[in-house]
């Protein structure tokens, strides 16, 4: 089932000869990584519940500012919005590819899910900017602080996803795929797809709802 | 001496192959899989915008509509793409199945403290 250059990977590498079908679940520190990671997400999710739920109270408190329906551009938040839900997929082919111990196809997804996290930061720092001009200061009214800070905070979830890719991307470069490293890519991954999942709620709950009204 | 060495990768790939083959199929139906999910996901993405910037649809519809096509995603990305759907889970499901019941419980909380 192996091909050849799968082989001349495993020999190089002298860790192991057999390489598991779920390398990131093969050992039981790796077992205990996902499962603890699972237990994170748990608590993100309550963390992110409790700014969507201070936004949502908030969002009608505009003061003398801008309020959503002068602000929000749909056409930029659908771009975001399809731009990490690539990023998102080519995590997934990053990670098939782990389970392939096809190194050098890893390294190339999750460098493409790396360059699409920063070209959604890059959205995310041109709309703050075009908000800020508008007149929606951080301290402009309760929508602008509980709005800035959601949101920031996801971008803030962004931008640590992509330093902790690159991270290991870097790392890998010297020992290569390890069953050691395996499974800290996959939560990695798993940390990246919830980013996905809490864009989700925000386009929802932030843009949609803010345009509608 | 060229084609000799071709015919010989060739039968070396013919007796690797009908092990291959089973592996195959497995990988064409995991790979056909994620991309209806990504398709699915895309068109939700795609019908609530519709729903919101279409004068055509009662934003009284939209509203719940945009929630549901919301939750239904979020589904598709945990089960598919975080790998839920996998045996031997129940903990990671429970896991974040409680982060959502009290992250309802919370929000629900926190709009009612505002808003009374």
């Amino acid at each position: 089932m192996q091909t050849n250059t799968e082989l001349e990977h495993a020999n190089t590498q002298t860790e192991t000869q057999t390489w598991p079908q779920h390398p990131e679940k093969s050992t039981e520190e790796a077992r205990h990584k996902v499962l603890g990671f699972w237990f994170f997400l748990g608590g993100e999710t309550v963390l992110f519940a409790t700014l969507f739920g201070t936004y949502l109270g908030l969002k009608g408190s505009i003061h003398n500012g801008p309020g959503p329906l002068d602000l929000f551009h749909l056409d930029l938040v659908f771009y975001m919005t399809a731009i990490l839900l690539t990023s998102s997929l080519t995590s997934v082919l990053a990670v098939w590819a782990m389970q392939r111990r096809d190194y050098a196809r890893m390294q190339l997804w999750f460098a493409i899910t790396v360059i699409l996290g920063l070209c959604f930061l890059a959205f995310e720092v041109y709309e703050f900017y075009a908000y800020y001009h508008y007149g929606l200061g951080y301290t402009t009214s309760a929508f602008a602080s509980s709005f800035y800070t959601l949101v920031g905070f996801h971008g803030a979830h962004v931008l640590f996803g992509v330093c902790w890719i690159t991270a290991l991307m870097l790392k890998a470069r010297k020992l290569g795929l390890t069953t050691k490293n395996a499974p800290k890519f996959y939560v990695a991954s798993l940390y990246w797809h919830f980013i996905d999942v809490v864009w989700v709620f925000i386009f929802t709950a932030v843009y949609l709802m803010g345009v509608v009204g | 001496m060229e084609s000799n060495i071709q015919k010989n990768s060739h039968s070396f790939e013919r007796s690797t192959i009908d092990v291959s083959l089973k592996q195959k199929k497995v990988t064409t139906r995991k790979y056909r899989k994620l991309f209806v999910a990504f398709g699915l996901m895309f068109v939700f993405t795609i019908l609530a915008f519709y729903a919101v910037s279409s004068d055509a649809i009662a934003n009284s519809f939209a509203l719940p509509f945009i929630f549901l096509l919301a939750c239904l995603q979020v589904v598709l990305q945990l089960f598919l793409f975080m790998h839920l759907d996998e045996k031997g889970n129940a903990f990671p499901i429970s896991f974040i199945f409680t982060g959502v019941v009290v992250a309802a419980v919370t929000v629900a909380a926190l709009m009612l403290l505002i808003w009374w």
